[in-house]
């Protein structure tokens, strides 16, 4: 089972250390983890993506409720939550599968922000299953490198009125 | 005024009486400050024992043991007693000197990284960057340490934060955590529900945990089950939450617990677990009970509730409020025929024991001596098969038992009596421990001795790891694989050496005499009860 944890924390020095320190301690799994300012500099926001029994889910709720820079602890199932992840990959090219890039590009709603005679660095945003599909797409022709962001995730809004 | 001597003044605002330790430059300027003040400084022989000596004053006092240490190796020899503090959730308060703010992260001399090193065991830690800080940092450091599922909270004051001027010092009245707010009392329509299940059970069984001593909830535990006649058996930790005597009191469960406890276990149709984390060793299959059993938990930790065994009704919350709250129901239940069937194990489910007449006895003689002790003495027992012998014979009257069942840390029993013994200076005290735990903690006894703190001290010599032996014996067939302590020093000879009365007792012929010889003495004294080296527990 997969759940997605938005953890406000204190923006202190050692915090997400701290917090990535419970994980593996207590053997819990990351799939991902993304870390920022909220609009309170003071305050961090970390979406972690986990995936475990119900069990494990409910004690990493209250473990991570137990750190004393942990201010908030939001837990939601995927289909409950707006999640979003950034990926910039570079991949070589010919003039053989430009057109195919391109095309690519076009239907996975990708951009090319930066471009060299033999390569370029394509940039999404978008659920983490369809960045999953673009390395998918563009595996096969000639991935260089990739960067991905991890999942970052919001509660709906109607979910969190109801 | 500097940041040492801020330190120290916090100290005496939280009425700290004794700091045990051990100096380095990198703390010094703190010893320097504390030679001001009226606070007991205790210079222990290793650092562990520092923080194991904390930890018996917290326990005794239900106020949290301070100990400071000096950088790098200092720091790092207090690891264990930090970890043992942790699991057994004892409040104390450790500083630890640190290199210089500037050469953090250069691995200079005596560097260690010694927050990051405890992430995993202690409540909480403070690196400190400002001696501004220092009053704000440890007030909330004692109240972390105190309130809500109590520990360990380390502060690493770097050298040169110790020296900086500050400008005014005041003590904060209050903290202000908005992470941090402990839930102390229990939701009221759990505790209904407590009440009506207590109402329906046939047989009902409280199990007492090592949480009943930190909220110092004993006398409203008692009180309460004897108005209902509730029988409560108790995991180590809990040793003592009710007298050993006491007709409602069935023994402690676990798989070195009591046969009849543990048959109350499997038995009753409705448990109440009070500050007990249905921990491995005490309930090493937690379908025990949960099948066809209500299980209620009351924990003040909400991560214990449901970690170990999924319980129907959890509460959240100080024992003692929530046991104040649960006496305020008037209970209409009758347990008069499950009473009777637990007297009936008790006499009759008593583990036989196989004694070697050439050797002392040691249930036996743990047995008489605590039928000798002073009714409110204090016993700690160290780890191993005294550990054991001393939870299944010691009868606790009115006085503690007190051990590491968490940790389970060798070497815990005789730094942990000093800190009693400091603190309760009117009390008998008394560590028992076998002779691999006391030479693990041998050094102390020059502590023992420099400050005056007359523990009595009880070595039960087998010339073995005796639980690791009898380890081997059953699971690898007798081969024993370095658990001989032959080299081990003539003991009469070490209490020589440290000034301390002794005795030897060699059989069962003379312990009598010994015992009372021994308990008589206001003196240090080191006792040696020779025990059968293949005796099993």
């Amino acid at each position: 089972m997969k759940r997605i944890f938005s953890v406000l924390v204190e923006n202190r020095s050692g915090v997400l250390w701290k917090v990535a320190g419970l994980f593996s301690r207590r053997g819990f799994n990351i799939d991902s983890l993304a870390v920022g300012e909220t609009e309170d500099t003071a305050v961090s926001n970390m979406t972690i993506v986990s995936s475990g029994t119900p069990q494990v889910l409910e004690q990493i709720e209250k473990q991570l409720n137990k750190k004393l820079d942990v201010i908030k602890v939001k837990t939601f199932e995927e289909g409950q939550a707006v999640s979003r992840e950034l990926m910039l990959i570079k991949v070589k090219y010919s003039k053989t599968n430009r057109r195919e890039i391109m095309e690519i590009c076009e239907v996975m709603k990708a951009e090319i922000v930066d471009m060299s005679k033999t390569m370029m660095i394509l940039q999404i945003c978008d659920t983490p299953e369809k960045i999953q599909l673009m390395i998918g797409m563009l595996g096969q022709i000639s991935i260089v490198e990739v960067a991905r962001t991890g999942t970052l995730a919001l509660q709906k809004c109607r979910e969190q009125e109801g | 005024m500097i940041g040492a001597d801020a330190l120290v003044k916090c100290l005496e605002e939280e009425g700290v009486t004794h700091v045990f330790g051990y100096p380095g430059v990198a703390i010094c300027p703190f010893y320097d400050s504390i030679l001001q003040s009226d606070i007991r400084t205790v210079l222990v022989r290793t650092e562990q024992s520092a923080a194991h000596a904390a930890s018996g004053l917290a326990r005794i006092t239900g106020k949290p043991g301070v100990c400071a240490v000096t950088s790098g190796p200092g720091a790092t020899n207090l690891i264990t007693g930090i970890a043992t503090a942790f699991a057994d959730s004892i409040p104390l308060i450790c500083i630890t000197g640190q290199v210089v703010s500037d050469l953090i992260g250069s691995d200079v001399f005596q560097e260690a990284d010694i927050t990051g090193a405890c992430e995993s065991f202690v409540k909480y830690s403070y690196l400190v960057k400002d001696a501004a800080d220092i009053p704000r940092i440890m007030k909330e450091a004692f109240y972390i340490a105190n309130t809500g599922r109590k520990g360990p909270v380390l502060i690493d004051v770097p050298y040169d934060i110790q020296k900086e001027a500050l400008r005014s010092f005041e003590y904060p009245e209050e903290v202000h955590l908005r992470t941090y707010k402990p839930t102390v009392k229990g939701n009221a329509l759990q505790i209904k529900k407590v009440v009506k299940e207590l109402e329906k059970a046939k047989r009902p069984l409280v199990i007492a945990g090592g949480g009943v001593h930190l909220c110092d909830a004993t006398k409203e535990l008692r009180s309460w089950v004897e108005e209902y006649n509730i029988p409560v058996v108790s995991t180590m930790m809990g040793l003592g939450a009710m007298p050993t005597e006491h007709p409602l009191y069935f023994g402690m469960v676990g798989n070195n617990g009591a046969p009849y406890a543990n048959r109350a276990m499997k038995e009753a149709d409705l448990v109440i677990l009070i500050g007990a984390r249905v921990a491995d060793r005490a309930v090493n299959q937690s379908e025990v009970i949960t099948k066809n059993t209500v299980l209620v938990h009351i924990d003040v930790d909400p991560a214990e509730i449901g970690k170990n065994a999924g319980p129907n009704i959890p509460i959240v919350g100080d024992a003692k409020s929530i046991i104040n709250d649960i006496q305020e129901y008037e209970i209409d239940g009758e347990y008069d025929a499950w009473l009777s069937d637990l007297g009936k194990y008790r006499q009759t489910m008593i583990p036989k024991r196989v004694t070697n007449p050439e050797y002392v006895d040691p249930a036996e003689f743990i047995r008489y001596l605590s039928e000798e002790m002073d009714e409110d003495a204090i016993y700690v027992a160290d780890v191993g098969q005294n550990q054991i012998w001393s939870c299944a014979y010691h009868i606790v009257k009115k006085g503690r038992f007190m051990t590491t069942g968490g940790m389970g840390t060798m070497g815990y029993s005789m730094p942990a009596a000093m800190g009693v013994k400091l603190a309760a200076p009117d009390k008998q005290v008394i560590a028992v421990c076998g002779d691999g735990s006391f030479q693990m903690s041998m050094c102390e006894l020059a502590t023992m001795r420099q400050h005056n703190v007359p523990v009595k001290i009880i070595v039960l010599k087998n010339n073995y790891l005796g639980m690791v032996r009898q380890h081997q014996h059953f699971a690898y067939k007798d081969a024993y694989s370095v658990v001989d302590l032959s080299g081990s020093p003539d003991l009469e000879f070490i209490a020589k050496a440290y000034g301390m009365k002794f005795s030897r007792v060699e059989n069962m012929d003379s312990y009598k005499e010994a015992v009372k010889d021994f308990l008589k003495e206001d003196e240090s004294y080191l006792m040696e009860c020779v025990i059968d080296p293949m005796d099993l527990v």
